[in-house]
């Protein structure tokens, strides 16, 4: 049997899922948040590579580039916002980040 | 044929399984090492479609990079993962409704789609074929000519990251002696010494 573009868009569906749900299931930690957000780019990245391929179209590959560098950027931010909010606050319970009364 | 399919089950599966591992383990840190898991396999899969290029910057950005930030993150916050993990089954149902939900909608919208036949001929940059070029090439040769100021911006991007995450993490701590050089070049023999005439046999 041959693999297809379906194969792949699906797998690229569960693993957003997947992500989505991490991000229910863990709410109150703030660094599985993030893994689950790594999780949905990786999604994102399946079906703009599989898209890409199975098209013949190279430009995909260059936008899963991109998103590849921000999801970088992200998570380099959200690391060091989550060690200075530890440092001040001693905690990074998702619950007590109230600091802006949001 | 049959080995293509295999090794795409293969990484689909071990993909799907570590996700899974990454959002219900008990410990972060095995989270992270899940996480690595599903990167290599996630580059594996992109392998098999014939990226080779991305799926190497996937291997050596994300998991020598990132993932190892975050290994280093969640090892170095000393933080009570137990207490954080409380509460976790109050958050199944929502979650599972809302994740059923979407796998639900992205089936169905999966299953009544269709490539248009013209898709292939609408190509903005037709890949060109392995025998002339290989993946690599093919994409420095849109990447630098056509693509440029995206790479630009790109790289610009991980500047501003790199700058923010300096900034927020950088701290100034009180009561450490530091070094001034300008106060030192400053400092002049009226400001550093004192001259007193001592009398002899009087002392100061």
């Amino acid at each position: 049997m041959t693999i297809g573009l379906g194969h792949y868009l699906t797998l690229a569906a569960v693993l957003f899922t997947i992500g989505i749900f991490g991000i229910f299931l863990n709410r109150k930690n703030v660094i599985v948040i993030l893994m689950s957000i790594e999780l949905i780019l990786l999604a994102v990245n399946i079906n703009l590579i599989a898209f890409s391929a199975f098209l013949g179209d190279l430009v995909g590959q260059v936008f899963a580039l991109l998103v590849l560098t921000v999801a970088a950027g992200e998570a380099a931010i959200g690391l060091a916002i989550v060690v200075v909010y530890f440092r001040n606050r001693g905690s990074i319970a998702v619950e007590d980040i109230n600091l802006m009364k949001g | 044929m049959a080995a293509t399919a295999f090794f795409f089950y293969l990484f689909a599966a071990v993909a799907v399984a570590s996700a899974v591992m990454v959002i219900t383990s008990r410990n972060p840190v095995h989270s992270v090492l899940y996480l690595i898991l599903c990167f290599f396999n996630g580059a594996g899969l992109f392998i098999l479609l014939g990226a080779e290029f991305l799926a190497m910057i996937l291997v050596v950005v994300y998991v020598g990079a990132v993932m190892v930030l975050f290994l280093f993150v969640v090892m170095m916050l000393d933080v009570d993962f137990a207490e954080l993990r409380q509460g976790m089954l109050n958050y199944l149902p929502v979650g599972g409704t809302v994740g059923l939900i979407l796998l639900l909608e992205l089936v169905l919208a999966l299953g009544t789609w269709v490539i248009s036949p013209e898709a292939g001929l609408l190509a903005a940059a037709p890949a060109p074929p392995l025998s002339s070029l290989t993946n690599t090439e093919a994409l420095g040769q849109i990447l630098y000519t056509r693509y440029v100021y995206f790479f630009q911006v790109a790289g610009l991007i991980l500047l501003v990251a790199m700058i923010g995450a300096i900034v927020l993490t950088l701290r100034h701590k009180q009561g450490v002696k530091r070094q001034d050089i300008a106060t030192q070049v400053a400092r002049r023999p009226q400001t550093a010494i004192e001259i007193r005439k001592v009398r002899p046999g009087q002392g100061i």
